[in-house]
């Protein structure tokens, strides 16, 4: 990862589907163990899915000490889309660090009203592709949903995430072969590649073959699953 | 690089019903599976199709009772209560011999009951989906790539019988995502619509599609043709998947998302030492009666497992006809069984025999 695209506020947005939360959630753990004085926050901005969010991975973050800022009643019988209320305030302290998880596609209409707090903030605008994802598959179908975000939020992106992945069957030439996929969007979109993703519990052996066909290993990024698996 | 892209259940849906050539799709937003209109809204216009957002689901089932009497490949969908709404339609549509998709992604019920994942319209798709003698053909998808390949053969069945199917789904399988392969789904030979409101260009005599009948001898003989391509159906296109039940004392039947709890469930009973097996029916109507009928001459008990207060039992205990004992274990309202609960349930089963 360069981590010198990551500021104190990180907002994830990307295509629904994309694997924008389990990023999001993987982000924040990556910081907190980095940095363990240092307070770190997700937020969950999510106002479309009620299926898949961050509230799912509540547990994991608090044990990591990973502070969640959720909608009041996530995951009570009155899961109404809102935004949570701490959000403002967190996205506002230069001393911590902020992840913003927000909702796929056009859910990033949900951050126009944080628009000055994160533009203040001078926060990395996070933008997720997954070559598997048949919407944004073609680098311009990337550049396609990324125009869409940046017009809804009034941000700008300042970084591409590749989180290529097929689930559970995720294969390591199935992210060797998006390299070129990440590339293609990262000009594209005129935006650095922040990272690429990758899970060591599926594809152990991936940092190995990604030097050899030439990936710069320090843009590699572990994760675990930190979302919710139904099945 | 791989083939296959990584899908939710809603998307698949829509994608397989492009690639199968449905060019009208009519709908109402409900969760959870309003994706599928979302990716129709995004593809239909690329492909020169259209994704229309009517006013109501009343609405839309009328559009598409429309789109299908003009002979094009068409569908709607929506979820749980939104089908209700549509049942009216529903029965216009089969009482006029017409071909086309109808998607039930179902959530909690009954009223408008929640947005987590249910089995609750069992009674609804296989009995009472509007007013008449009907039936729908109703598949019942169990994994992404099954909500994309039973797309593709709903549309088939419908075209080759002239009569509407269903795709039963729920609100797991529309929103989880898996891997889905695109490439090889079987294609059938189907009739001409030689039927169609398309304009008869001064070539041949007109139309009509209705379902009014005054006279009933009229109605009734309609009724008698139509249950002619039913008994067809019932005859040719069951379809099940078994796992185990060869020397299966007990046989668990369970469709959809429920399946795959259940079949974790035997390999977990297995280890305990008791011979469970499964019989996942794909397609609820056609019902797979036949060969649980004969698989009651083997197995000792059969268990129905479904996310509702037991609904398919009945058809089990039809199929069974008093042979073996059938007993029910579910969860309802959006809870989804868990697999110790199902193998503790096949324990007690056994333990009772």
């Amino acid at each position: 990862m360069d981590k010198r695209l990551v500021k104190s506020c990180s907002v994830v947005v990307g295509h629904y589907g994309g694997g924008k939360t389990n990023f999001a959630v993987n982000l924040a753990l990556a910081l907190k163990a980095e940095k363990p004085q240092t307070p770190v926050r997700i937020a969950d901005l999510d106002t479309v899915n009620p299926y898949f969010r961050t509230a799912d991975a509540s547990e994991l973050l608090l044990s990591r000490g990973v502070i969640p800022l959720l909608p009041e009643f996530a995951g009570s019988n009155v899961d109404i889309p809102m935004i949570p209320s701490a959000l403002r305030s967190a996205v506002r302290d230069p001393a911590g660090f902020t992840v913003v998880d927000v909702g796929g596609d056009d859910g990033a209409v949900a951050l126009g009203m944080f628009r000055s707090d994160i533009k203040a903030a001078d926060a990395g605008v996070f933008f997720v592709v997954n070559r598997f994802r048949p919407l944004i598959a073609t680098a311009e179908g990337a550049r396609d949903c990324m125009a869409e975000i940046e017009e809804l939020s009034g941000l700008r992106c300042t970084a591409l995430v590749n989180n290529s992945n097929l689930g559970a069957e995720t294969e390591a030439r199935d992210l060797l072969d998006s390299l070129e996929y990440a590339r293609e969007c990262a000009e594209l979109c005129s935006l650095p590649i922040l990272c690429h993703c990758y899970m060591p519990a599926l594809v152990p052996d991936l940092p190995e073959k990604f030097a050899s066909a030439g990936g710069d290993p320090s843009l590699l990024f572990p994760m675990e699953q930190a979302t919710k698996q139904l099945f | 690089m791989s083939d296959k892209v990584l899908m939710k259940g809603n998307e698949a849906i829509a994608e397989a019903a492009i690639a199968a050539g449905c060019v009208y799709f009519f709908g109402y937003p409900i969760t959870p599976q309003t994706e599928v209109a979302e990716y129709m809204a995004r593809r239909l216009p690329k492909v020169g199709g259209l994704c229309l957002q009517a006013e109501s689901e009343v609405a839309a089932i009328n559009m598409l009772m429309g789109a299908s009497a003009a002979g094009t490949r068409a569908m709607t969908s929506s979820s749980s209560p939104g089908i209700s709404l549509k049942s009216e339609g529903i029965s216009y549509i089969a009482g006029c011999d017409l071909p086309c998709l109808i998607v039930n992604v179902q959530r909690g019920g009954p009223g408008l009951g929640g947005i987590q994942p249910s089995q609750q319209d069992y009674y609804q798709a296989t009995r009472g989906v509007g007013h008449g003698d009907l039936r729908l053909i109703v598949l019942a998808p169990s994994s992404v790539q099954e909500m994309a390949s039973l797309t593709a053969e709903a549309f088939d069945l419908a075209d080759t019988y002239r009569m509407p199917a269903m795709l039963l789904a729920d609100g797991a399988l529309g929103q989880m995502m898996e891997p889905v392969d695109f490439s090889a789904f079987p294609k059938r030979d189907l009739p001409p619509k030689d039927w169609a409101t398309n304009g008869t260009k001064g070539a041949r005599k007109k139309n009509i599609v209705n379902s009014l009948f005054i006279e009933p001898d009229k109605l009734e003989q309609s009724i008698l043709t139509r249950y002619e391509r039913y008994k067809k159906v019932e005859a040719e296109e069951v379809r099940y998947e078994e796992v185990m039940t060869e020397d299966a004392d007990i046989v668990l039947v369970a469709f959809g998302i429920t399946a795959r709890i259940a079949k974790s469930a035997i390999a977990e009973a297995r280890k305990a030492g008791v011979k469970a097996g499964l019989l996942r029916p794909i397609t609820l109507w056609p019902f797979p009666k036949k060969r649980l009928c004969e698989l009651a001459d083997t197995a000792k008990a059969f268990v129905s497992v479904e996310m509702s207060m037991g609904q398919m039992v009945d058809d089990v205990r039809l199929a069974v006809n008093g042979k073996r004992p059938v007993s029910f274990f579910g969860r309802t309202g959006g809870m989804i069984p868990s697999v110790e609960e199902v193998t503790a349930e096949i324990l007690n089963v056994s333990a009772s025999l």
